[in-house]
């Protein structure tokens, strides 16, 4: 029930090839980190394993299914069993976080349910629960803008928590987030990957976290994979290939391009 | 783990919901809200008889002409009444503006005079917008008899009240300085309002100004309903007449009458801009 | 500041003072005849006769009573335009497809482009006279106008959010509620709330062709010659005015 991907291409409307030809299969339970250098290509491939972006070429299998060839209530059920965290949070800023991290299960929901959730929330313990996992159970009814980046970016990750999708996808799941604190939480999507035997898969700007945590690695480079190689098979030669256009391997010490404070926080216009 | 603490929101919004729900009641007994009036019988006979006259829309030659004449009419009140406008909002706004105060220079403390007459302006200003132009119209048609003359000098009231007030904002809100530094130098109060604050205000008295004479066609449109010509009187005669077709073409010509308007006025004020 | 002034800008004051010139000549206003003594004099007596105004309580009370229909007016055909601009101002968005912008788009103009008064006019003819008449009036005119603004704030409102939901597999409504209603509530209110206070101005004059409030009031003292009591209704209208300005400059103040 993992997925894969047949010479997935996938070209932008402005003509930039963003996807040249992905080959992978993943297993059901896998878990596999995705490195690389910025603009190469992982939020994209994420995103399509998301089924939230249709490829220009290749075939997509997901979890058992064609999301491109079915009917857009199968595509959306499937979508319903399928998690991704975004490296910005998509999260309105005058929404607190109980409703943030409950609207994780709207795919699931019947409207009815997610009208009255409006009004009172349906299930705080389930949302108190996933946040008491990041250690952020205490701020169940502070609304987002309230929030540091960081702490905004563990509300995203609890909404995905919430949601228990069968594929669970993370695109740089802590980049606004301190060595420590993205360590813990790397940890934590692991175990909970393994806990529910779920397929994982998460971009890292990190090299080392990547390596220390996932049995799997695949290293992007240009929109193709560059390689695919159990952790320990990873060689700084490699590394050093893969991101010979930033110079240096970027660590969890000293993470280049992430902003200090945090992503700025969606405001509204 | 400690079991969440209750929803902190679920008291207020329960108490807003039920004071909504208990305001709502009187709000629909006194607007006498009955949706179920709309398909009464008598109410849809008439609405259909109605509806059914709107097509085909009178096109009478002789009919037209009246229309066109409407048309006209209605440009002309509202443009006259915008110029009548002005000749009231001009010395108000400029009578409200303190960057051109020259007692506020000082040495001591600002003149009492000059406070006055800034807050009797102000007043001034205040009455005359806050009694509706349709009132005035309602007021004049009166002294005046039925006809155009009720609606321009009600615009020109209407609109001199709300065209004095944001004169005066526009001139209280643009950079002081120039001004004050022509006062200083003994300049007049008409001087440094050329030189001082004008060229820095134009553009946006101007804007402001085109954007009123967009609202005043919208105004003189109606104005016929209290007798004060243009359109709205065509209208009104028809919709007593209850002749569909008649009020089809008159409901058109609104339409484009009012569209473009709109755009003439959204293109000289991006042209201006 | 600029050189001189252009040949189009002097051509541009002729052609308007050209403009103001042939309105007056074509209106033909008698503003002589107001200056004549004996229009003056006429003038003059129909202003007296306004003064002083009805105080008796049974007036003031019916006054009140009028006025208070106004406020109602005014606030249910806000709150019934908003749900109704709500709705066309999310096709008008674009966000169910280039036929549902088209059609939506036309709709909220043509709400828009007919005044209120011709809307309460006609509301008149199918709902009977009364203050029911006149909601509906400032209800469909306000949800054009409305429409028009909600559906510029939605496409300036980032979709990120919106399309974080619909990957997770939310239905449309469900995603609208959670993903794109708290971004764009401020504004919304912000707009509801200075068309509110238009529409309490517009619910005074509805009554001029029998929509219900002051208006009405105030049309029917002045048909029977009853100037005092005329002139007691445009004070409450005039008073209406000035505190809805002050409260909602003070409003404004307190939020910004």
């Amino acid at each position: 029930m993992g997925f894969s991907l047949e010479g997935v291409r996938l070209t932008h409307a402005n003509g930039f090839h963003a996807l040249r030809g992905v080959d992978l299969h993943v297993a059901a339970g896998e878990r596999v980190a995705l490195i690389g250098a910025s603009g190469a290509g992982k939020t994209t491939l994420l995103r399509v394993l998301a089924a939230s972006l249709r490829p220009t070429g290749g075939r997509v299998r997901l979890l058992g299914g064609e999301p491109w060839v079915d009917s857009p209530r199968v595509l959306r059920r499937l979508r319903s069993r399928i998690g991704l965290v975004h490296q910005s949070p998509p999260i309105p800023p005058r929404q607190r976080v109980v409703t943030a991290v409950l609207a994780g299960r709207l795919g699931q929901w019947p409207l009815w349910k997610a009208l009255a959730s409006l009004v009172l929330p349906v299930d705080p313990e389930g949302a108190a629960r996933e946040l008491a996992r990041l250690d952020m159970a205490e701020r169940l009814y502070a609304r987002c803008d309230r929030l540091s980046g960081g702490q905004l970016q563990r509300v995203a990750l609890a909404r995905v928590l919430y949601q228990q999708p069968e594929l669970l996808l993370a695109d740089e799941p802590v980049s606004a987030m301190d060595p420590a604190l993205s360590e813990l939480t790397v940890a934590l999507l692991n175990e909970e990957a393994v806990r529910r035997g779920v397929t994982l898969v998460a971009s890292l700007h990190a090299v080392d976290l990547a390596l220390r945590h996932f049995p799997r690695v695949v290293g992007v480079k240009e929109g193709a994979i560059a390689f695919d190689l159990p952790a320990a098979e990873v060689t700084e030669a490699l590394l050093r290939d893969l991101y010979a256009a930033e110079g240096a391997l970027p660590l969890a010490g000293e993470m280049p391009g992430t902003p200090a404070p945090g992503l700025p926080p969606l405001r509204c216009a | 783990m400690s079991t969440p603490v209750r929803d902190p929101a679920a008291l207020p919004r329960l108490g807003w919901t039920l004071l909504a729900l208990v305001l709502l009641w009187p709000l629909l007994r006194l607007t006498d809200f009955r949706p179920a009036a709309l398909f009464e019988a008598g109410n849809l006979q008439a609405m259909g008889h109605f509806l059914g006259g709107f097509l085909p829309p009178e096109t009478a030659p002789e009919f037209l002409a009246m229309l066109a004449r409407a048309t006209v009419e209605t440009l002309a009140m509202a443009t006259a009444g915008i110029a009548l406008s002005m000749l009231l909002a001009v010395p108000l706004g400029l009578l409200m503006t303190r960057s051109l105060s020259i007692s506020r220079l000082g040495p001591g403390r600002g003149g009492w005079v000059g406070q006055i007459l800034r807050g009797l302006a102000r007043g001034v200003l205040a009455v005359l917008r806050g009694v509706p132009e349709l009132v005035w119209a309602l007021l004049f048609v009166r002294v005046f008899g039925l006809g155009a003359a009720a609606g321009v000098l009600a615009l020109g009231i209407t609109y001199g009240g709300m065209l004095g007030k944001v004169y005066g904002e526009i001139l209280e809100s643009t950079d002081a300085r120039p001004a004050r530094i022509l006062l200083e130098a003994g300049s007049g109060r008409l001087a440094a309002l050329c030189y001082g604050l004008l060229p820095n205000a134009a553009q946006e008295l101007v804007s402001y100004t085109v954007y009123r004479w967009e609202c005043a066609v919208r105004a003189s449109v109606v104005m016929g309903f209290v007798g004060a010509g243009g359109l709205g009187q065509l209208m009104d005669q028809s919709m007593k007449m209850l002749n569909g077709g008649e009020a089809a073409s008159i409901l058109a010509t609104f339409l484009v009458l009012v569209l473009a308007a709109d755009g003439l006025s959204g293109f000289l004020r991006r042209r201006l801009a | 500041m600029r050189a001189g002034i252009s040949l189009g800008a002097l051509l541009a004051v002729a052609l308007l003072l050209a403009a103001v010139g042939a309105s007056f000549a074509f209106l033909d206003m008698p503003l002589g005849a107001l200056f004549t003594g004996s229009a003056a004099n006429e003038a003059a007596d129909f202003v007296k006769r306004f003064f002083p105004p009805d105080t008796s309580v049974d007036f003031l009370a019916k006054v009140a009573w009028a006025a208070l229909e106004t406020l109602a007016i005014s606030l249910l055909s806000t709150l019934l335009a908003v749900l109704l601009a709500a709705g066309l101002a999310l096709p008008a968005a674009g966000r169910q497809g280039w036929l549902a912008g088209q059609v939506a788009r036309f709709s909220l103009n043509l709400l828009r482009s007919v005044p209120e008064l011709v809307w309460a006019t006609l509301m008149v003819l199918a709902a009977g006279l009364g203050p029911f008449a006149g909601t509906l009036a400032l209800a469909l005119h306000t949800t054009g106008v409305l429409g028009r603004l909600f559906a510029e704030a939605l496409e300036n409102t980032p979709a990120a959010p919106a399309e974080a939901l619909v990957s997770s597999g939310a239905p449309a409504l469900a995603t609208f509620l959670y993903g794109t209603l708290p971004l764009v509530a401020p504004q919304w209110l912000a707009y509801a709330l200075y068309r509110w206070e238009m529409n309490i101005r517009m619910a005074a004059i509805l009554g001029f062709v029998g929509a219900g409030g002051l208006g009405a009031q105030l049309y029917y003292s002045l048909s029977l010659f009853h100037e005092a009591e005329a002139s007691t209704v445009i004070l409450a209208m005039l008073m209406m005015a000035v505190v809805v300005d002050g409260v909602s400059a003070w409003l404004r103040r307190a939020s910004a």
